[in-house]
């Protein structure tokens, strides 16, 4: 058995209903759990990007990418270690108001972890984290351990690459010079 | 000019402008305006009403698979569309190229459970190439061009295409449209010439290569420049089930074929050879056997067009990513004449050593019952060399594969990597549509052919000529086999006792033919021959017949057995 990696993969996709299906039943297929996942637009019109973590060995995880990226309306799909990107979560922690006013190491905490207070009203506030999975379990764990914790709620990691090159341009450069395609 | 028409007559519209002649059609309430479309088109196109909409699909892929040309399907929604999901799945496993198009509910009642609605696309996206919803009339002139071209370039496979009834109602000014690129799909990558030099490279290094034909040769139509590269490197060659027509029979570098009930000398010489050249080919778990043992000692070239394929199953040395009609091509050029005399002298003793202990037996026992081996050879013998063999699936398919005779390309039809009993008869019928020029011959087991026996309904309204060979030996044979070898003969639900086939030929009016004597056996194929449409001709064979030689399952590829009775660990 090979050693597992939280890998990060990081796809590009035509924004047509129905590639999020496809992408995750790879996944599934292949009996790997899906960490955290998220969708947004990217840096080029009409492309959607996807990241997603997943604890995988390297054979699995190249068995994954190669099968997402066949997928007629996928244009790219890749997988990196955690030297290779810039990443960041972002946290949401909902705690009782009269905790925050009353205990004396709220403040300590919050300013310790770099996270700040987006609503305070006489019944609850809210407080952002944002920062690394390690960092925000940490803070969960440490304004539970103040006691009036409501709410907790973490996002999906987002990741930016290392890299000097931009592997989608790569791509969409490499067919439109193979195809004689301009404006992609 | 406007060119004002109803989505339904759009849809059929584009199915000409791809050059569709042929489609199998079952009509249901929510494809009912494309059937009326389809009234109008008699004479321009062909429409082969089948009888079951699993048939429909089978019969396109058997058109496809002849033809090269994708075959089309069109169903109703709800148990139309679910009825179809079979076939797909088999055309995807085996990469051939059929569109279907399903009736679907109008897009104010999708996803309210309405009468005959599933979600056709959500259910069909693992078992196709692509899948999509057309929901806008404005939108049919482009999904069908997309489908058409996804379906049949690179890789091939199944589309569907899942048509609302709001789309097929509703008005559109109508434009042909023609697409030939997708910017997120490369079907046909260039070939890299660093992986070429490296292929060439090992080749010119190995003293002992072996060449494994797929299927892929035959999509790509790289028949001729297999046969050049094979001779110029003077490799010994192999072929999967799939791609037992991509390489002659009778050619001199032919060993025979791979897999658990392929040939012994090239199953034991993959694990002797230096190098293996891998082409369109996906080392399916058939061929391997124990993949941890499978030719541990040879360096792996792997020709494919299909990136995902490398490394799926077996860790290639080299990969060559491309058709191979042009990559073979490619190192056929770099690499220099040889000669492996001595190397392809060693398969001939293991040949033999098959010859006498199954072969000779099977093709001419002289005594007993039919065996099954033995009908098939007596066929391969009469029919014309371009005959194309369509088959089910088990005993009947791998003593058909194993003693047919291919001379063309495109003369195997079989379910490979879905494993589909029923599957022949309806791909026959789509055969004999797909090439009007060439006799098609169905091998059936008593099983297989009362999965799908009501396309005989398809036959008798069509006239379509196929030749129908029952082989019955009242057991599900291939479980049976597998019963007695590992569960102490313990038969369970494997008997089978089936209807009288004369009755049911007499009752589609089909010509029929029981042949138990085998002195009977050359006069009946003779006769089957020479009529001039369908016949069916059942022979009743050895109830208890095993298939043999056998790598038994996660044995190491070399380790065939020639009876049941070796020893099985």
């Amino acid at each position: 058995m090979m050693e597992k990696t939280l890998y990060t993969l990081i796809v590009h996709s035509e924004n047509i209903a129905g590639v999020l299906n496809q992408v995750t039943a790879v996944f599934t297929r292949r009996q790997v759990n899906i960490e955290s996942l998220n969708v947004s637009a990217s840096s080029i019109q009409g492309i959607h990007r996807y990241t997603i973590t997943a604890w995988s060995d390297k054979d699995t995880i190249e068995k994954i990418v190669s099968q997402i990226e066949k997928k007629v309306d996928v244009l790219q799909c890749r997988y990196f270690t955690d030297d290779e990107i810039f990443m960041q979560e972002v946290a949401l922690y909902k705690v009782v108001t009269s905790v925050l006013i009353d205990s004396p190491a709220m403040n300590d905490i919050i300013r310790k972890y770099g996270a700040k207070l987006i609503e305070v009203n006489q019944t609850f506030s809210v407080i952002e984290k944002t920062g690394s999975t390690h960092d925000i379990m940490a803070l969960n764990e440490e304004l539970t351990a103040q006691g009036g914790m409501l709410q907790f709620v973490s996002s999906g990691r987002i990741a930016i690459t290392r890299a000097r090159i931009e592997h989608v341009n790569e791509y969409l450069e490499k067919i439109s010079s193979q195809y004689g395609i301009k404006n992609l | 000019m406007a060119n004002i028409i109803t989505g339904a007559e759009a849809l059929i519209q584009s199915l000409l402008n791809q050059g569709v002649d042929t489609a199998f059609v079952y009509p249901g309430g929510n494809i009912i305006r494309v059937f009326d479309s389809l009234f109008s088109h008699q004479s321009d196109l062909k429409q082969i009403l089948v009888r079951h909409e699993q048939g429909a699909t089978h019969a396109a892929q058997g058109y496809a698979r002849i033809s090269g040309k994708p075959g089309v399907a069109i169903v109703t929604s709800g148990p139309g569309a679910t009825n179809t999901l079979t076939g797909i799945s088999d055309a995807m496993l085996d990469s051939t190229p059929i569109v279907v198009i399903a009736g679907q509910v109008g897009t104010d009642a999708l996803g309210t459970d309405a009468f005959q609605e599933i979600d056709l696309v959500g259910v069909t996206q693992p078992i196709t190439k692509w899948s999509y919803q057309i929901r806008r009339a404005q939108d049919i002139s482009w999904a069908v061009a997309r489908a058409f071209y996804i379906a049949q370039s690179g890789r091939p496979g199944p589309v569907v295409l899942d048509f609302t009834k709001t789309a097929q109602n509703e008005t559109v000014d109508y434009s042909p449209e023609k697409i030939d690129f997708v910017r997120s799909y490369i079907p046909s990558p260039e070939p890299d010439m660093s992986e070429i030099e490296a292929a060439a490279r090992l080749i010119d290094c190995s003293t002992r290569p072996l060449v494994l034909v797929g299927h892929g040769v035959e999509l790509g139509n790289a028949e001729n420049e297999l046969k050049a590269f094979i001779e110029k490197a003077d490799a010994p060659a192999a072929r999967t089930l799939l791609g037992l027509s991509a390489l002659p029979s009778g050619h001199p570098l032919n060993m025979g074929m791979l897999g658990m009930h392929g040939n012994l000398a090239p199953n034991v010489m993959t694990n002797r050879c230096d190098l293996l050249i891998a082409v369109g080919m996906r080392f399916d778990d058939r061929v391997t056997s124990a993949v941890d043992s499978y030719a541990r000692q040879a360096k792996i070239i792997h020709l494919d067009i299909d990136k995902s394929e490398f490394g799926k199953n077996v860790k290639p040395d080299v990969t060559v990513l491309g058709d191979c009609r042009r990559t073979l091509a490619l190192i056929t050029e770099r690499i220099s004449r040889t000669c492996h005399k001595e190397w392809i002298k060693e398969f001939k003793p293991l040949a033999q050593k098959e010859h006498e202990k199954v072969i000779d037996h099977a093709i001419n026992p002289g005594e007993g019952p039919l065996l099954m081996g033995e009908v098939v050879n007596a066929i391969a013998m009469q029919a014309p060399s371009d005959a194309a063999l369509v088959t089910d699936v088990g005993l009947n398919q791998m003593f058909a594969a194993r003693y047919f005779k291919y001379s063309v390309p495109r003369s195997i039809i079989t379910s490979g990597g879905l494993g589909t009993m029923g599957f022949s008869l309806p791909a026959a019928i789509g055969a004999t549509f797909g090439d009007q020029e060439r006799m098609v011959f169905s091998f059936q087991g008593d099983g297989g052919f009362q999965m799908n026996m009501q396309e005989l309904g398809t036959i008798m309204e069509t006239g379509a000529p196929v030749k129908i060979i029952v082989m019955n030996n009242s057991y599900l044979g291939n479980v049976r086999q597998w019963q007695q070898m590992m569960f102490e003969s313990r038969y369970s639900c494997t008997h089978m006792t089936s209807p009288d086939i004369s009755m049911i030929a007499g009752a589609y009016g089909i010509p029929f033919r029981r042949v138990m004597d085998r002195r009977e056996l050359a006069q009946a194929i003779s006769d089957m021959i020479a009529a001039p449409g369908a016949f069916i001709l059942e022979t009743i064979v050895l109830d208890e017949e095993n298939v043999m030689p056998m790598i038994p399952g996660h044995e190491p590829v070399d380790h065939m057995i020639f009876t049941i009775d070796e020893k099985w660990r």
